[in-house]
C-alpha cells in the first residue's frame, strides 16, 4: 500500500461551540481511488468532507491536497452536492458550465467542454432543459457533469445518490465504478448505505460517532476487478457488508 | 368563473359593478356621484387639455424617478442585509421603523427641506416604496438554499459573482414581489405628496376640481389613478408568476 496519497487528513479537530464534531481525525486518500466515508448519522462524515473541500475551517489539524495545505476551496477539488445545488433559473448547459464560468473561461470554450461532459453523463439532448424539467437522477447527472467539467483532481461527493430513487441509484453506482476506472481522479464519497459503500469503494473508512473517529479502514480486494454484475454475489462483498453492519448496529437507534 | 355554461372572462364582474354605478348615477341620488357614462365623457373631454397632460406627465416623472431610486437602492441594500449579519443588524431596525411609520407625517418636513416642487415628491415616492423592497429582497436572500452558496464557494466564486449570479437570481421571486408592493406604495406616495404639496400634478388638479365642485372631473382623475395603479400591479404580478416556477423548487 505504498500508493501516493492525493489527500491527507492529519489530526483534524472540529468543534461547534462545546460540541466536538471531529476528534483527532487522521485519514489518507490514495490517488486514483474511491474512498468512502461511511457511518451512522452524527459521525461527522459530511463535516469532514466540507473541511476537505475548504467550505468549513477545521478547529485544528490540517488537510493536505496534492502537497498543499487546504485553507479555502480550490480548483484541485470539485464538490457534488446531496441536493444537487443546481441553479433553477439556468439551463442544463449553463449549470454544467457554471464552475468554468466562475473561473472566467470564455463562453464558447466552456460550453464545448460542458457539451462533452453532458454527453458523458448521458444527458445529450437535454442541454437546454431546465432543472425543474428533469428527474432527480438526471439532476444529479448535471451536478456530476459540472464537477467533472472543471477537471479537478479530487471529487468530493456528499451522499450524491441519497435523493434519487433506488433503481436510478443502482445505475449510478455502476456508472461511478466506470468513472473511477476511466478518470484517474481521486473520489471521496460520503454515504450512509453500507451496500453502496462496499460496492463502489476501493477503501472504506468506517467512522463512529461520539466522539467522531475512524474505527476501521477496510480495503476490499477480491471483487474489485470483477464485472459490475457479479460484485453483489461475491462472498467477500457479503462478508464485508455483514462485518460493517455488526460494528454499526449498536450505534443505530 | 362559469355561468350558464359560458366561461366569463376575468374581471367581468366589473361590468356588473359599473352598471350599478351607472344606474345609481342616472337616478341622481346625490350630486357627488355622477353616472359612470358622464364621467367617461368628461374624461374624453379633459384628457387632451394641457392641465391634464401636465398632471399626468409630472406624476409619471416623479413616479418613475422615485421608483427608480427605490429599486436600485432597495434591492442591493436588501441583498447585502440578507448576506451580511453586521449590515443587517445596523439597518434592520431603521427599515422596520420606516416600513410601519406614517410617512405622510414626514411630508411637511420634506417640503421644508427640499422645497415645494418635484424633488420633494420624488423623495416621498422613494420613501414610500423602498422599505418593503429592502425587506423582501432581504427575505429572498435569507431563504436561499445553503448548498447553492456552498456550490458557488467551492467553485471559487468571487464576491461580485456570488452577488450577481447567485443571490440576485435566487431572491428574484421575492424581489419582484417586493417591487410590486413597492410600486403600489409608490403610487400612494406620489399622490399623497402631490395632494399635500397641492401645486403640482394631480394634486393641483384635485385641488382645482374639488374646490370648484367639479365632481365628474374629480371622479375622472380618481378612475385614471386607480386604473394606472391596478395595471402596474398586474403587469408586475405577471412577471412574478413567470419566475415563481423555481421559487417552490429551491427547497
Amino acid at each position: 500500500m505504498n500508493k501516493e496519497n492525493a489527500v491527507t487528513v492529519k489530526n483534524v479537530y472540529k468543534n461547534y461551540g462545546d460540541v466536538e464534531a471531529l476528534r483527532d481525525m487522521s485519514l489518507n486518500f490514495p490517488k486514483g481511488e474511491l474512498t468512502s466515508l461511511l457511518g451512522p448519522s452524527g459521525c461527522g462524515k459530511t463535516t469532514l468532507l466540507k473541511i476537505i473541500a475548504g467550505l468549513l475551517p477545521a478547529t485544528s489539524g490540517e488537510v493536505i491536497v496534492n502537497g498543499e495545505i487546504v485553507k479555502d476551496p480550490g480548483p484541485d477539488r470539485a464538490f457534488v452536492f446531496q441536493d444537487f445545488a443546481l441553479l433553477p433559473w439556468a439551463s442544463v448547459i449553463r449549470n454544467v458550465a457554471f464552475g468554468l464560468e466562475l473561473r472566467g473561461v470564455a463562453k464558447s470554450e466552456r460550453e464545448s467542454i460542458a457539451q462533452k461532459y453532458i454527453g458523458d453523463v448521458g444527458l445529450k439532448g437535454f442541454e437546454n432543459s431546465f432543472p425543474h424539467e428533469l428527474s432527480g437522477g438526471m439532476r444529479q447527472r448535471v451536478g456530476l457533469a459540472r464537477a467533472l467539467s472543471v477537471d479537478a483532481q479530487v471529487l468530493l461527493m456528499d451522499e450524491p445518490f441519497s435523493a434519487v430513487d433506488e433503481q436510478t441509484r443502482r445505475k449510478f453506482q455502476e456508472d461511478l465504478l466506470n468513472l473511477v476506472k476511466d478518470q484517474n481522479k481521486t473520489f471521496i464519497f460520503v454515504t450512509h448505505s453500507i451496500e453502496e459503500a462496499v460496492y463502489v469503494s476501493d477503501q472504506i473508512a468506517l467512522l463512529l460517532p461520539r466522539p467522531s473517529r475512524v474505527s476501521e479502514i477496510i480495503r476490499p480486494t477480491s471483487f474489485k476487478n470483477k464485472d459490475v454484475d457479479s460484485i453483489r454475489r461475491d462472498s467477500e462483498y457479503l462478508d464485508i457488508v455483514d462485518r460493517i453492519w455488526k460494528s454499526l448496529r449498536s450505534y443505530v437507534e | 368563473m362559469i355561468l350558464f355554461g359560458y366561461r366569463l372572462p376575468a374581471m367581468s364582474s366589473l361590468i356588473l359593478w359599473g352598471l350599478l354605478w351607472e344606474i345609481f348615477g342616472q337616478l341622481e341620488v346625490t350630486y357627488f356621484i355622477p353616472s359612470l357614462s358622464a364621467i367617461f365623457i368628461t374624461l374624453i373631454e379633459i384628457a387632451p387639455t394641457p392641465a391634464f397632460i401636465k398632471a399626468i406627465s409630472e406624476t409619471a416623472h416623479a413616479f418613475i424617478v422615485g421608483i427608480f431610486f427605490a429599486v436600485f437602492i432597495g434591492v442591493p441594500v436588501g441583498i447585502l442585509m440578507g448576506k451580511n449579519r453586521i449590515i443587517d443588524e445596523l439597518l434592520l431596525p431603521w427599515v422596520n421603523m420606516f416600513l410601519s411609520a406614517p410617512l405622510t407625517a414626514l411630508v411637511p418636513v420634506l417640503m421644508v427641506l427640499f422645497g415645494f416642487g418635484i424633488k420633494s415628491i420624488i423623495i416621498i415616492t422613494t420613501l414610500f416604496a423602498i422599505w418593503i423592497i429592502v425587506l423582501n429582497s432581504r427575505a429572498g436572500v435569507m431563504q436561499i438554499n445553503r448548498s447553492l452558496v456552498d456550490m458557488a464557494k467551492s467553485f471559487g466564486a468571487k464576491p461580485q459573482d456570488a452577488f450577481f449570479k447567485i443571490y440576485f437570481w435566487a431572491a428574484l421571486p421575492e424581489i419582484l414581489g417586493g417591487i410590486r408592493i413597492g410600486f403600489i406604495r409608490a403610487v400612494k406616495g406620489v399622490i399623497i405628496g402631490q395632494l399635500l404639496i397641492s401645486i403640482v400634478g394631480f394634486g393641483a388638479l384635485f385641488e382645482l376640481y374639488s374646490s370648484n365642485f367639479l365632481m365628474k372631473h374629480f371622479w375622472c382623475v380618481i378612475i385614471v389613478l386607480f386604473a394606472m395603479a391596478f395595471t402596474l400591479s398586474e403587469i408586475l404580478a405577471h412577471l412574478e408568476r413567470k419566475v415563481s416556477y423555481y421559487a417552490s423548487k429551491r427547497g
